[in-house]
């Protein structure tokens, strides 16, 4: 990992009060505020390390698995007759999801800080078990808070953490999914902070969060860019990802920022459509507020509760979205638009039985948006998706909303 | 003189400590709301603290959530507590109140908004959980235009370099969180209270009341005795809510309000033996 230099504007975020324009922030309890700027410090100072550095780069390299393969999806381009569709195969990293280039990097700094316990909010379970693979590497102890409902739909994914030997607390609370389970994360942290690394999943909570995992995730568009390059002989015409909190989203958009032509399209959960109100899209449909931390877009009623989310995918299935793409949104940098439940389940169908790549529900939704993208573009032109996470942790799920008993 | 700043006067004019009780707004009833304030204040509160029900309440322990939870399914919202607020001011006009909550419902309402309404209905000052004293300029603008108090925390791991932070931005008392954790949580250490309150008094000429942990007259009484007041919430809120679901009416919930802050009120004033 290097720290990223480059002095053009869009690059250069978020501020030294962790502010992405209006967004981001620290809004939590008092508590908590020297551990956030303990954190701060730590990662300040490590993220210009070299040895750290090596030891980030080496996890990634043999750990993870990386660099991940840029694939083209010749058969589905075909078959759409637009643009060209590439993936970004975050699919084939260990543990199948963008999310373990984060852990293993914020397991790194739990290490450097001498926390002998880290604790993870998850909702599809793929952070869940992205904290526990790297505890378990790393003799850490684990607890993961995960909403109960989501206990129920990701049961894959929570006997997996359990076998990794971390603890799984089903949070009941609230709508008992990911936004009750970051609470429940944020009260172990407030209670246990002495002792204790909270690693946030994704891109979201208060600075220095959406700033240390954004940055690495940023592996996934340094190497994409890259790969382009080398491959194609030039950069792509446009670039999708799929956001909840919007980490892969962020990891794959923010090293392309400052290439003026290349689009970049972030695609938000419809759930049962923007207009049913039952959909996970506050950047397409929500208003600015203050919830886990930060400033930023929030599905929120008229007195500023937060209102409950529907998603066929667990992961997406969140209230709010890191503050960046809040502030990317506002000054229209990246587009973000939105693929309902239905599409996301056609798009599941389509590129398993057309590529042999059984995408994530989450994955699932960038898919749905970008084969709709494609058949408006030309054949000369690329697209790159972010792959971000294999579907096999949805199998049971797809199986049940189809009346399939597996 | 800000209704807080004169209690405080007043309590120390006559040797007293500040007893505090905390209600969520709307639990156990939204009607009840108002008449378990006057009881409070009957029963010794000094000053009223009224919790504004929030959909994610990050900080409160579970018998504080669930508060919450019930209020907002009766409907309750932060316009509601303010209607709760002019109700209360028609028949008091002497003890302070400050809300406590969540930045949220407070940031969609706009802080001059917010300003304006709260102070029209008779709110005396804004505690809000996630609103640390870096993010807190907009909000206070408005509080001191309306000259409405702003209550900040401090916790066991607030370095003394954030204690002046603190106390620039405060005014009323200082909230001493007097553990790690969230409402509700453990138990108190009062010589740890006692050298934290120490601590605290070289950065603020401000009052500092204590709470977090105090579950009733004895340790009421042992942390005010190191302070200038105490909050009591969680052991409060759960005991009104264990009345109302043994199916206590509201005569009953009042009641068991009326004799617990009785009790907490004799126990801070040392009416009673310590070893009670």
């Amino acid at each position: 990992m290097t720290i990223d230099l480059n002095p053009l504007s869009f690059s250069n975020q978020p501020d030294a009060d962790g502010r992405f324009g209006s967004y981001g922030g620290k809004y939590v309890a008092e508590t908590l505020m020297s551990a956030l700027a303990e954190l701060e410090a730590v990662y300040r100072q490590l993220s210009e390390d070299a040895d750290f550095q090596a030891e980030f780069d080496y996890d990634l390299a043999h750990y993870v698995g990386r660099p991940s393969p840029l694939y083209e999806a010749r058969r589905w381009s075909d078959e759409i007759g637009g643009a060209r569709i590439f993936f970004k195969r975050e699919d084939l990293n260990h543990t199948g999801a963008h999310k373990v280039n984060n852990t293993v990097g914020q397991a790194l700094l739990a290490k450097h800080m001498g926390k002998p316990r880290v604790i993870a909010e998850t909702g599809a379970g793929q952070h869940g078990v992205a904290t526990a693979t790297i505890a378990a590497r790393l003799g850490l102890e684990c607890h993961v808070f995960m909403g109960a409902e989501d206990v129920q739909r990701q049961s894959l994914n929570v006997y997996r953490m359990k076998l990794l030997g971390a603890t799984v607390v089903p949070v009941t609370s609230g709508s008992a999914t990911l936004k009750d389970a970051m609470n429940e994360a944020m009260r172990d942290w407030v209670t246990n902070v002495d002792n204790t690394f909270y690693i946030i999943g994704t891109v979201a909570g208060p600075h220095p969060y959406p700033m240390l995992v954004r940055d690495f995730q940023c592996v996934i568009g340094r190497e994409a860019r890259a790969q382009c390059l080398a491959q194609n002989g030039k950069l792509p015409d446009a670039l999708v990802a799929c956001v909840g909190g919007g980490s892969n989203a962020i990891g794959l958009f923010h090293p392309f920022l400052n290439d003026e032509t290349v689009a970049m399209y972030g695609v938000e959960a419809g759930g049962l459509g923007i207009e049913t109100g039952q959909h996970a899209a506050p950047l397409s449909a929500g208003s600015p507020g203050v919830l886990h931390g930060n400033r930023t877009y929030l599905m929120q009623d008229a007195d500023g509760q937060i209102t409950h989310t529907h998603s066929v995918s667990a992961g997406l299935d969140y209230p709010g979205v890191g503050p960046e793409h809040s502030w990317l949104k506002d000054i229209g940098r990246v587009n973000y638009v939105s693929a309902n439940d239905e599409e996301a389940l056609a798009a599941f169908h389509k590129t398993t039985r057309v590529e042999g790549i059984m995408p994530a529900l989450e994955t699932a939704h960038a898919l749905a948006y970008a084969e709709r993208l494609a058949a408006t573009m030309t054949p000369d032109q690329h697209i790159v998706v972010n792959l971000s996470g294999r579907g096999d942790k949805d199998i049971l799920t797809v199986a049940r909303l189809e009346g399939i008993e597996v | 003189m800000s209704r807080i700043a004169a209690c405080f006067t007043e309590l120390k004019a006559r040797g007293r400590k500040a007893v505090i009780p905390y209600i969520v707004a709307g639990d156990p009833g939204v009607e009840l709301t108002v008449e378990l304030m006057f009881t409070l204040v009957e029963a010794g509160a000094d000053i009223i603290e009224l919790g504004v029900p929030f959909s994610d309440p990050m900080s409160e322990g579970p018998v504080i959530q669930r508060g919450h939870e019930r209020a907002l399914e009766r409907g309750m919202r932060l316009r509601g507590v303010l209607e709760v607020m002019t109700e209360f001011r028609k028949h008091n006009e002497h003890t302070p109140v400050l809300l406590m909550g969540y930045a949220n419902p407070v940031e969609h309402m706009g802080h001059a908004q917010f300003a304006d309404r709260a102070f029209a209905s008779g709110v005396d000052a804004l505690l809000t959980v996630d609103i640390p004293p870096e993010e807190v300029a907009g909000l206070n603008h408005e509080l001191r235009r309306v000259g409405m108090d702003n209550i900040f925390l401090i916790a066991p791991t607030t370095p003394a370099a954030r204690m002046d932070l603190i106390a620039k931005e405060a005014s009323g008392f200082i909230y001493y969180v007097s553990l790690k954790g969230v409402t509700g949580a453990g138990n108190l250490d009062r010589e740890a209270v006692a050298r934290s309150v120490a601590e605290i008094r070289s950065h603020t000429s401000l009052p500092i009341c204590v709470g977090f942990g105090i579950k009733d007259g004895p340790s009421a009484a042992a942390v005010a005795a190191v302070s200038d007041g105490v909050v009591i919430g969680s052991a409060l809120v759960q005991r009104l809510a264990d009345v109302a679901q043994a199916g206590g009416d509201d005569a009953a919930v009042l009641a068991a309000a009326r004799d617990m802050l009785s009790d907490i009120r004799e126990h801070v004033d040392g009416n009673v033996s310590s070893a009670a």
